[in-house]
């Protein structure tokens, strides 16, 4: 089986010295900044040393990190490059099962965009990591030369988790409680989808996948509906978006499969209404999902897997 | 239906013919007939803005060609090639009704046939 | 339409709208008439007049739908009844006025103004037209002050006409918070639905990646500002609290409630302990206190999808709305990818309504 989300929490910063240079090895510690552990989990919610489950033939290693708290761009793109030296040795050089993820500071396009040139060279990395909550919408052009590097490089974009970045998680402003926060996640992945379809981003690239990680994957369908009878409407505002949008998304997007929103009995009618089992990858966790042929997905989704 | 000049081009009219409500459209001199209802919802199509089609292409690149000649409809914006009544998103399997539209030389002068009432009946001597 | 519903038609949503603000004036004390005169009206966008996101059509409306006596779509009571009220059989239908009273900076403006909407509503439309039924529009980011103009519109002589209280689902913050619960408390006392309508202007960009580009996007997106007040009203515990109180989620669309109930449902099992107010899963609160209008209805690409979703919200949860006279109006017999099946049919065109609102089989002659 091919895990797509091995989640594993950010070591201390102390932890990630070793990969920084003098400048920002002294400048952590002279400021104190000891974690970036986010806001957005339960504390002490992701594991620091997981286990992929038995049967593991491949997983992909997700650092989870709130690179994206940080306002200097320059000390954010450091402590990412950091963190991406610390998954080779610590995680793909000890265990030849494991894939990486390349974590990137997304305040700033053109540090991302080095970071992922910096990185690439190593085939274990398979994707490239951004916050579903960022400063951008992940489809506006700013963020393109971004996507054009994973598409260069044969990276997925893994849209992962938590970003807050000073805009509300709702529409409507900040809610009271962490489990709303989670719960308003759902929405801004439904945000971004529109976003890179409408946008035009997602057919730009035809070989570029989008992984969602940890999305929920079962508000999907209701999305697609609507945005089909939008367009059919309103194209004239998207020239470009040249075909349905579910049909675009079918072929660009994928999702992690934990956590499943939806509850058994409702497995077959909420796969229906998504079209497509190819959409899904296979991750670890407790609970019973859907049956697909998650390990053929898997390497349909990441270019990096069938070398 | 009567003197083409009235009608002037880019301009409309709508007709009923047999029951169906017709829009009939001069397009720089052409004239185009289609049913006044949309495939989609029924909404009175013929009575939408008659605007020009932005092509597909490149995020951020607006073609935008055959002013005057594709109907939108004035429910919910679905747009119609006037020429063939084809859906712009459909072209395939949605479509309008069209009919063919005729222009013969005037002017007419109509045969007129002398009605009488007989009683409640109304009777035409032919 | 007879053979559609034999009992008339209920539409849940319709928009009346004042020809001019010239016509509200009268409603309006000389104080308000001043300060609107002097200093306009002000709401959280930057533009005077019209639309940061400009609609898809002027007004966002039908384009068939302006009056041939002028004046903007829904202005004219006429043109109301010649091209809804009398070709689709309505029994009745509910006004629900987006004028920008609601969403003003100023709260005692805002206050003003809806006053004078729902005066004016009384006098021009309701007293005029025994199918109309009209919500109380408020100043729905300030609770007292909203709570006061409930109280105040049930006493007026014209009361019965009203049969919802209306917020806009774009507000400042999440409906679960504090400042709304006076608004529902008053729905309560007054045995009121509250009425969550799409639209309205909060502040804060309709995707927590900021403001997107394109209207297609807003449009989708108010689809997620309803999710988003669903969580907050479910997880605040408003419903333990305000165990009497009914919402209706107008002109959201419907296809995403399952979803979110599952979402909603997995996470309360898991972090049900931060909020210990709640007794039940979430599901069962909006099993029992939403309702949701079908419109703008959920095209799928297999009708029959449409109708399983209808199924795990419940047939008696579904209310019919047009949306009359914006351009994303429903039709009643065209609108549904598939004929209702009979047992729903009489329940979504009518049967709901009628329940929900009180309102009897047929009009007051």
């Amino acid at each position: 089986m091919i895990d797509c989300d091995l989640s594993v929490a950010a070591p201390p910063v102390s932890a990630l010295r070793d990969h920084l240079d003098a400048y920002w090895r002294d400048s952590v510690t002279e400021r104190g900044l000891r974690s970036l552990e986010p806001s957005y989990e339960p504390p002490a919610g992701v594991p620091r040393r997981p286990e992929p489950e038995p049967g593991t033939t491949l997983a992909v290693v997700r650092p989870v990190s709130a690179i994206e708290a940080l306002h200097a761009e320059d000390l954010a793109a450091a402590l990412a490059g950091a963190l991406n030296d610390w998954v080779r040795v610590e995680w793909l050089d000890r265990d030849p099962r494991l894939r990486g993820s390349i974590t990137v500071a997304p305040q700033s396009p053109e540090r991302a965009v080095s970071e992922i040139e910096r990185v690439a060279g190593d085939h274990r990395f398979v994707q490239v990591l951004l916050p579903v909550r960022g400063e951008h919408l992940l489809g506006r052009r700013l963020l393109w030369p971004v996507h054009d590097a994973c598409a260069r490089h044969g990276l997925a974009v893994a849209v992962r988790p938590g970003g807050n970045v000073g805009n509300a998680i709702t529409p409507v402003g900040w809610p009271s409680h962490l489990v709303e926060d989670l719960a308003s996640q759902g929405q801004a992945y439904q945000s971004q989808v529109a976003s890179l379809v409408l946008e035009g981003a997602l057919d730009r690239h035809p070989d570029l996948r989008v992984v969602l990680v940890g999305s929920g994957v079962t508000w999907l369908p209701a999305l697609t509906w609507r945005l089909d009878k939008n367009w059919k409407g309103v194209r004239r505002e998207v020239p470009w978006v040249d075909r349905p949008p579910s049909e675009s998304l079918r072929r660009g997007v994928r999702m992690t499969v934990r956590p499943f929103d939806a509850p058994p009995e409702a497995f077959v009618e909420v796969l229906a209404h998504l079209g497509s089992e190819r959409m899904l990858l296979y991750a670890g966790g407790d609970g019973p999902v859907p049956a697909v042929d998650y390990d053929e997905n898997a390497r349909q989704t990441y270019a990096r897997l069938r070398d | 239906m009567g003197p083409a000049a009235e009608i002037p081009a880019g301009g409309r009219r709508i007709v009923t013919v047999g029951g169906r409500s017709i829009g009939v459209f001069n397009v720089g001199g052409e004239f185009f007939a289609l049913r006044n209802a949309c495939p989609h919802q029924g909404g009175p199509l013929c009575q939408g803005v008659l605007s020009g089609f932005a092509l597909p292409g490149q995020p951020g690149e607006y073609r935008y060609v055959r002013r005057g000649e594709i109907l939108r409809c004035p429910w919910h914006g679905w747009e119609f090639d006037v020429r063939t009544g084809r859906s712009c998103i459909d072209p395939a399997t949605t479509r309008v009704r069209t009919y063919p539209v005729e222009l013969i030389p005037g002017p007419y002068i109509a045969e007129t046939y002398e009605v009488t009432m007989e009683g409640d009946q109304v009777v035409i001597e032919v | 339409m007879a053979t559609l519903i034999a009992t008339g038609l209920v539409d849940c949503d319709v928009h009346n709208h004042p020809a001019s603000d010239a016509r509200l004036r009268p409603y309006l004390p000389e104080r308000w008439r001043r300060h609107l005169e002097r200093f306009g009206a002000r709401t959280r966008h930057g533009l005077a007049q019209g639309f940061p996101y400009p609609k898809a059509t002027p007004g966002a409306a039908r384009v068939d739908a302006w009056p041939p006596g002028g004046g903007p779509p829904g202005s004219s009571l006429s043109f109301l009844r010649e091209q809804l009220l009398d070709p689709l059989g309505v029994s009745f239908a509910v006004l629900n006025c987006l004028h920008a009273g609601s969403s003003q900076l100023d709260p005692e403006l805002g206050a003003a103004v809806c006053r004078a909407v729902n005066d004016w509503q009384a006098a021009e439309w309701l007293e005029l037209e025994p199918r109309l039924r009209a919500s109380i529009v408020l100043p729905y980011d300030d609770g007292p002050l909203s709570a006061a103009e409930i109280d105040r519109v049930r006493g007026t002589a014209g009361a019965a006409g009203f049969v919802q209280a209306l917020m806009l689902v774009r507000t400042v913050e999440p409906a679960g918070r504090r400042r709304y619960w006076p608004i529902y408390e008053a729905c309560e006392r007054h045995g009121l639905p509250l009425g969550i309508h799409f639209g309205g202007y909060g502040g804060h960009p309709i995707s927590s990646s900021g403001w997107p580009s394109f209207y297609l996007e807003d449009h989708t997106g108010m689809a997620m500002a309803f999710q988003a007040q669903l969580v907050s009203l479910v997880l605040e515990g408003v419903f333990e609290r305000f165990p009497g109180l009914r919402v209706v989620c107008i002109e959201g669309g419907v296809a995403w409630l399952p979803a979110l109930a599952w979402r909603l449902d997995r996470l309360y099992d898991e972090l049900r302990d931060e909020v210990p107010e709640l007794l039940r899963r979430p599901s069962e609160y909006l099993r029992e206190h939403v309702w949701m209008t079908t419109q703008p209805v959920d095209e799928p690409e297999r009708p029959e999808h449409l109708l399983q979703v209808f199924e795990r919200i419940g047939r008696d949860r579904l209310l019919f709305a047009t949306d009359y006279p914006h351009w994303d109006y429903d039709d009643p017999v065209r609108a549904f990818p598939t004929p209702l099946p009979a047992g729903l049919r009489e329940r979504v065109y009518a049967g709901n309504a009628l329940a929900l609102y009180g309102l009897p089989e047929r009009p007051a002659p």
